[in-house]
């Protein structure tokens, strides 16, 4: 645990003098995501890390950014809280800035909001190596842009992130796993009409015929719906789920750990199949879809237009071309416009996530 | 460090530019003569009035797009209003600029029960989205109190909060894609119909940005499920600390109710007098604490708060036992604002931020300040995200009261950066508290967010003069006020 701002931000100004770019990094556990680029000048953060400050009744904690996910967790658990986006930890090495700038969020995003959602507050370094803190310790604050969700996805284009505040929340009293054997088609309508009932449910997934829906909350609740759900629909309540939910979590479930190029649609819950593999895997209740195998970028693309969303090449593949979603032009202008005001000579992760960007 | 941008002089005169508009908006759309336009002096905070050049009410969209066009080849500031309930003046019109008002916007476009989603036009009102919703077991989270007039475009410029937020947060965690038309006219949507959206994340930065980034045409909100069932409690204690300690004990049960509001004694008993909610009037305070979920859940809940309740001797306790009753006392929190109005000739509305923890501090020193200048401060509590609510009571009927009120309000937002908070929760920066802003952000936090202004606003013609302060003003200000700027990333918030 220890403070290294003072070294980030020297570095961050030499780089804005030479006009050399940075590569940030701190767990390196997500270095699969994003562009392949030539920056090789890497700035680490790692170090930057510990807890700054806890306070469990007020729901907010502030770390440095380098801090653990892992070691967050265990100082949640001290008194029963959590992070309701259940980021991966990939092996205890990912880190609170890298889960931010990568937006990465788990199972319980329809429900309990992304690591964008939870963010109050972010110190971060420009371009041009100024410290700047944006948002706060309080979970409202609309004083001047919201420059702190920003960084969500931004995968470090947008500032050297140094803190981060978050909200935080209570672990459920009581859990539970339903699974049913049932049709993709019928998976979708059915998740999403589960969603729209006021029962506890945090997560909805469907892989291989099997749908999963996991109910988390006051006890007296997570019970009643059990049993509810599964003399309305045939629902079976699984002893132990706890891998199958971790192994999602953790981007280590079977077809996420494929050879193949991994895509990720990000889409209208209620879109019908993508129809393109049998394999597909159906999270967050059919806004999440994974699809493994060789295809066409653009086929793939106007899928995704048609469902209301977008695809990401996630892994694997051609990482040297684009691997995000084909902006409009004059959003490519905008995005370069916001990029150049909070990093005027391009020198924060240029490229990592557009080439253009 | 870059200075902001200077605002671009309008090339076209008032009669010119309207009889441009009234080329393609119906001529009585077009408002030029100063009584019809006076109802769009101001916004809810009245005492910031100005009068602008033109009124425009477009009815399609195309037109409002033509409008920034024409507006932005002339240089003519644009001031975007909805319902004009903000409380901040950021509605407030510009002298040499144009009010354009998407009043006309008021359909609901689509509402997929399904996917739990509603398209909404910008200047449908808060609480017409839930009413349309609970056909399908549906509502919109987000709850101003003023949602009965409130359009949902305001809501996505101020980010709204709402007494629900502490559980179902604030606009920008219900919304899913905005469209948005750019100071020059050009179309773009932010967000998507999935959760996640390819590039830089613009629909977090849009959200709160108070009609200074863009113009908003379209909103896709997420809809919830209405809950099986919702109880309210109601209790009143002899002392503050007593009551704030009793919010952080409920957090600490494990329990994040649906809503968590505190009012002090002036609050509750102007309330009272209002609405005839059977408040306890002889309390220091009241606690509002709603619980809902399913049927179970909330019988289990209602019964933990109770007991936390009676641990920190509260001296009367009240649970709803019908939607009536439970409308019944919410209806004195949300019509705390205008009952208050009854009891003094004028009130100031503050909006800080405080880490819940400070609470009773922060109240007891308010009084203190507030003894020091002859005036009254009633105080409405979104108890359960520390968002405070400060009700100052003068006269502007009185000589120097205002001004009074003023500098209490300053030193109230002053003490809320002071003990780790904000100076807005919110209703938003505006005109209203530019002044205050250099208490919480250093000038190379607000250099910063001139160049993220200028990226898309180029010529400052959006909402000019509010939001963010020039740089010189922000040291004049310090300078006044005797206090230091926040170090650069360094300050406690």
């Amino acid at each position: 645990m220890s403070d290294i701002s003072h070294h980030l931000v020297e570095a961050v100004k030499n780089a804005y003098e030479s006009s050399m770019p940075l590569k940030i990094v701190a767990g390196n556990t997500k270095h699969f995501l994003g562009r392949a680029t030539d920056t090789s000048q890497e700035l680490s953060v790692k170090q930057h890390s510990g807890v700054t400050s806890y306070q469990p009744v007020e729901l907010v904690l502030t770390a440095r950014a380098g801090t653990t996910i892992s070691e967050i967790e265990s100082v949640l658990a001290e008194h029963n809280q959590m992070l309701s986006f259940e980021p991966p930890s990939f092996s205890g090495e990912a880190t609170l800035g890298g889960t931010l700038a990568a937006n990465l969020s788990g199972p319980t995003r329809p429900w309990a909001g992304s690591v964008r959602d939870m963010v109050l507050g972010v110190q971060l370094i420009n371009g041009m190596g100024e410290l700047l803190n944006y948002g706060g310790q309080v979970m409202k604050n609309v004083a001047g842009y919201d420059l702190s969700r920003t960084q969500a996805g931004a995968m470090g284009g947008l500032g050297v992130m140094t803190q981060i505040s978050l909200k935080v929340l209570p672990k459920p009293e009581m859990q539970a796993t339903l699974a049913l054997a049932i049709s993709e088609a019928q998976a979708i309508t059915l998740m999403n009409k589960l969603a729209g009932t006021a029962k506890p449910i945090v997560s909805a997934c469907w892989h291989l015929g099997e749908l999963y829906i996991r109910l988390a909350g006051a006890a007296k609740s997570v019970s009643q719906s059990t049993k509810q759900w599964t003399s309305e629909y045939g629902f079976t309540e699984l002893e132990d789920s706890t891998p199958f939910w971790h192994s999602l979590t953790q981007y280590q479930y079977q077809s996420l750990l494929t050879d193949k190029p991994l895509w990720r649609f990000s889409i209208k819950s209620t879109a019908a199949s993508l129809a393109l593999s049998d394999s597909t895997l159906i999270d967050w209740a059919g806004a999440q879809r994974w699809v493994s195998g060789d295809f066409d970028p653009a086929q793939l693309q106007a899928l995704a237009t048609a469902a209301k969303g977008s695809v990401a090449l996630w892994r694997g593949g051609d990482r040297s071309g684009e691997v995000n979603f084909p902006l409009p032009i004059a959003m490519q202008q905008l995005q370069q416009r916001l990029k150049r005001s909070m990093d005027p000579k391009n020198i924060l992760n240029p490229g990592r996530l557009y080439s253009w960007l | 460090m870059s200075e902001a941008q200077t605002t671009s002089t309008p090339t076209i005169t008032p009669s010119a530019l309207a009889a441009e508009f009234r080329t393609f908006i119906d001529a009585q759309y077009v408002i030029e003569d100063s009584e019809t336009q006076k109802p769009y002096e101001c916004d809810g905070l009245a005492m910031f009035c100005e009068m602008p050049m033109l009124v425009v009410l477009p009815e399609r969209i195309e037109d409002v797009q033509k409008v920034l066009k024409i507006c932005h080849k002339y240089a003519v500031p644009v001031v975007a209003r909805g319902a004009g309930t903000g409380l901040c003046a950021g509605a407030m019109p510009n002298s040499a600029g144009v009010v354009l008002s998407l009043a006309k916007f008021n359909n609901i476009i689509e509402i997929d029960s399904l996917a739990r989603t509603a398209k909404l036009e910008p200047g449908v009102r808060n609480l017409a989205i839930s009413e349309a919703a609970a056909d399908y077991g549906l509502y919109y989270g987000p709850d101003p109190s003023s949602q009965i007039a409130c359009t949902i475009g305001g809501n996505v410029a101020e980010n709204s909060g709402g007494v629900h937020c502490l559980k179902y947060g604030l606009t920008v965690h219900n919304i899913l894609s905005v469209t948005m038309l750019s100071v020059e006219g050009e179309l773009f949507t932010l967000g998507s119909e999935g959760l996640d959206s390819p590039g830089f994340d613009l629909m977090a930065l849009f959200t709160g940005s108070e009609g200074l980034l863009g113009v908003v045409t379209e909103i896709t909100v997420k809809l919830l499920p209405q809950p099986e069932k919702a109880q309210v409690i109601m209790a009143g204690f002899d002392c503050v600390a007593n009551a704030g300690d009793a919010v952080g004990a409920i957090i600490a049960a494990g329990i994040i109710p649906a809503g968590l509001e505190m009012m002090d004694k002036h609050a509750i008993i102007a309330a009272e007098a209002f609405v005839n909610a059977g408040y306890p009037v002889n309390a220091k305070a009241l606690l509002l604490c709603e619980l809902d979920g399913t049927a179970d859940e909330v019988d289990q809940y209602i019964a933990a708060v109770q007991e936390i309740f009676n641990q920190y001797k509260a001296s009367s306790m009240r649970v709803s036992q019908s939607e009536d009753e439970r409308a019944l006392l919410w209806k004195g929190r949300k019509s705390a604002f205008p009952a208050v109005g009854r009891i003094s000739p004028d009130y100031y509305c503050m909006d800080g931020t405080i880490p819940r923890s400070q609470l009773a501090n922060v109240l007891t020193k308010m009084e203190e300040e507030a003894d020091k200048l002859d005036l009254r401060v009633a105080n409405v509590f979104h108890a359960g995200d520390g968002n405070l609510h400060p009700l100052i009571l003068f006269d502007a009927g009185k000589e120097h009261d205002f001004e009074k009120a003023e500098k209490l309000g300053a030193w109230i937002l002053e003490y809320c950066v002071q003990v780790g908070g904000c100076i807005t929760g919110e209703h938003g920066v505006g005109v209203e508290k530019i002044r205050q802003m250099p208490i919480q952000f250093s000038d190379a936090e607000i250099a910063q967010f001139h160049r993220v202004k200028e990226a898309f606003d180029p010529k400052a013609t959006l909402n000019p003069g509010k939001g963010i302060p020039l740089l010189k003003n922000c040291q004049e200000y310090r300078a006044l006020r005797q206090i230091e700027s926040p170090a650069n990333g360094e300050s406690t918030r």
